[in-house]
């Protein structure tokens, strides 16, 4: 056995040495110097402006001078709660973004399923590549490449044509809509379920076999419910991105979305007190969807 | 699929006829160019306790696997009490296995997960139930139904597997090293255990382990692997005692070997030759010899203090080192390690030098 040496003498005392030293064993204080600047960060840009987004909800414009008044009102809730073609609106956009949650859950999953527990590492990097390629191009690009498809007499205009319904045609439909944000978010729905299902140690499918459930038997009751989570964790990306849109709408149909109210409001008419208050709706349904989104595991699945 | 239920054991037993209840027949399993199992073949009888012992990387768990039918066998066969089942699906084997990470399902209680086999089956619940408070009283833990398996202790989670597979009533159980992951108290608890388990319900159990003294303990017959063929299959006095080749006597066991020269001349004949470590005994120099003894002087190169024994590793004038393990019957440590360095003359019985076939092909295990 080798015999003690001494240690080094410790050098002599400096103001980083004091502050280790001073800093060792406090662990709540070690922890605040490490997170006060993303902490600021997150307090003052991030809070803070939802905070003055909230507070703004609650000012008015002066009908006579369009300016802005700062006294505090309930009157852009009440008109949006009353004027029609802002619930169709409200309807709409949590409509999309609903079908277009479940569409990219029914689409994802199989990819997803594939890429987790069928490719060999080859196919999977080649899978990996397919899904993740299309987020290295921009949003627009992507929009616009779509506006193209389903232009009047474009390709799919054609196709249909050629399947028996001429005259028909996609151009400036909420399906249009729906299907260009299916495919926008199909990759965020994606990873998350491969990540999901790649957790799931393959010895609880073979458990299941060997306890002899036959592979529709597995699926539903191994595989899907410890997946769940995954696809919760996925729908909140597809839902709270669709629900925050306001490009594709535009470019895609004439419809509007909740983004839309808001950006016309603030940008048009300078309506910025009516265009806070309207953007505290998508902010109040995802707090009722994330909530729900907890129930069934989400966070854990992130 | 034709599990009747209702039947016992013993019904069962003799319902199979007179066939084992696993017959391999050149069993194969390729990967590429890499060869797991290089054809294997093996009768396993009813209601015995069969071991697969074998280092890492020897084709034993993969025959399980393939027994399972969780792989599909590159050649040869695999037949249950007598029907082939190389191409079935696990689901319609009436085998059960239970898992090195016990493969618990996370989502399901231990009610749940117990009664998995039986719900799938579509046995109906309060039969369901019954059968799951015997199984799990079977391994004392009568009152866990509603517990999680994330609640549970590994040793806890290991029986629950076990229930989970023996509430199936299977022809043949299947264990893939299920105490490897538990600390050796338990572990020797838990052979103890799942023995008497086994004495009682009367299944056949294959049980796959890497721990020699764990497939001493335990089984019936011991079938030794090494890359991807069996060395040996017999009792563990067999395996022990009688090591038909030079890699069983050095798994199973210490391998002191003599060979060559240095074997001609210690124990007069040519050939290999091993002799377990706890049949040797230490004495001085000089001294008398009975007729039927061999003996080899020597020097202790090392001496290992392990509390109850001692163990001496001793290099031979002849060349080969020989270990050899003394009970510390009036030992301290003190006077073991103080044996370093002095010249002994190793002692034992001709009838301990035992032929070991050099690889390859298994010879009569006779004794010398």
């Amino acid at each position: 056995m080798a015999s003690p040496t001494l240690a080094p003498p410790p050098p002599p005392a400096s103001w980083r040495r004091r502050l280790q030293a001073a800093l060792y064993g406090h662990r709540a204080a070690q922890l605040l110097l490490l997170l006060l600047p993303p902490a600021g960060w997150f307090g003052v840009v991030y809070l803070g402006s939802l905070a003055i987004l909230f507070v703004a909800a609650f000012w008015y414009l002066d009908p006579l001078t369009s300016a802005v008044r700062h006294d505090l009102t309930l009157r852009n809730f009440e008109q949006i709660l009353a004027v029609p073609v802002y619930r169709t609106i409200v309807l709409r956009t949590v409509g999309v973004a609903t079908l277009v949650t479940l569409l990219d859950v029914v689409l994802a999953f199989p990819v997803a399923y594939l890429m987790a527990r069928v490719a060999a590492p080859r196919t999977r990097a080649l899978l990996f590549a397919a899904v993740l390629l299309p987020l290295w191009t921009s949003y627009l690009v992507r929009v616009f490449a779509w506006r193209t498809i389903i232009s009047k007499g474009g390709p799919v205009d054609w196709l249909l044509a050629q399947v028996g319904l001429p005259g028909a045609s996609l151009y400036n439909t909420e399906i249009a809509m729906v299907i260009v944000f299916t495919y926008l978010w199909l990759p965020y729905m994606i990873l998350p379920i491969y990540a999901g299902l790649e957790r799931i140690p393959a010895s609880l499918l073979e458990a299941s076999a060997d306890l002899g459930a036959r592979h529709a038997a597995t699926f539903r009751r191994v595989v899907l419910p410890l997946a769940l989570p995954a696809v919760a964790a996925g729908s909140i990306f597809t839902f709270s991105l669709t629900l925050g849109d306001y490009i594709t709408p535009q470019l895609i149909s004439n419809s509007q979305f909740i983004g839309n109210v808001v950006y016309d409001s603030q940008g048009v008419a300078g309506n910025v007190p009516f265009a806070a208050a309207f953007a505290t709706v998508p902010v109040l349904i995802m707090g009722i969807y994330l909530l729900g989104m907890r129930r069934l595991g989400a966070f854990e699945a992130l | 699929m034709a599990i009747d239920s209702s039947a016992g054991p013993e019904a069962r037993a003799r319902a199979g006829g007179g066939a084992p209840a696993v017959r391999l027949v050149g069993l194969q399993k390729r990967y590429g160019d890499v060869v797991a199992v290089a054809g294997i073949d093996l009768e396993i009888g009813a209601g015995e306790f069969f071991s697969m012992l074998g280092p890492s990387g020897s084709g034993k768990t993969t025959t399980l696997r393939m027994i399972a039918g969780f792989e599909i066998p590159s050649g040869g066969r695999v037949e249950l009490h007598g029907s082939d089942v190389s191409a079935l699906p696990p689901f319609e084997r009436d085998v059960n296995t239970v898992f090195q990470d016990y493969a618990l399902f996370p989502h399901m209680s231990v009610g749940e997960n117990v009664g998995y086999g039986l719900m799938v089956r579509r046995v109906a619940r309060p039969e369901r139930e019954r059968r799951v408070a015997d199984a799990l009283a079977m391994v004392r833990l009568s009152g866990y139904e509603k517990r999680r398996p994330a609640q549970l202790s590994g040793g806890q989670r290991q029986r629950v597997a076990l229930a989970r597979a023996l509430v199936n009533r299977p022809r043949v159980l299947l264990l893939d090293e299920p105490l490897g992951a538990l600390d050796l108290k338990l572990r020797e608890e838990m052979q103890i255990e799942l023995k008497a388990i086994q004495r009682e319900v009367g299944i056949t159990f294959v049980y796959v382990t890497h721990d020699q003294e764990e497939a001493l303990t335990m089984s019936d017959r011991i079938a030794v692997f090494s890359h991807g063929r069996i060395e040996q299959v017999g009792s563990p006095a067999d395996v022990y005692e009688r090591p038909a080749t030079r890699f069983v006597a050095g798994f199973v066991g210490t391998s002191n070997l003599l060979s060559g020269p240095a074997a001609a001349a210690i124990v007069g004949r040519e050939g290999t030759f091993t002799v377990r470590p706890e049949k040797i005994r230490i004495e001085r120099p000089e001294g008398p010899l009975a007729a039927d003894e061999a003996t080899a002087p020597g020097t202790i190169a090392e001496v290992v203090y392990l509390g109850a024994d001692t163990r001496y590793i001793v290099r031979l004038d002849a060349g080969p080192t020989l270990v050899v393990t003394q009970q510390n019957l009036a030992t301290t440590s003190t006077e073991a390690l103080a044996q370093q360095g002095r010249a002994v003359r190793l002692v034992w019985q001709r009838q301990h030098s035992l032929p070991v076939d050099e690889g390859g092909d298994r010879t009569g295990g006779g004794i010398a």
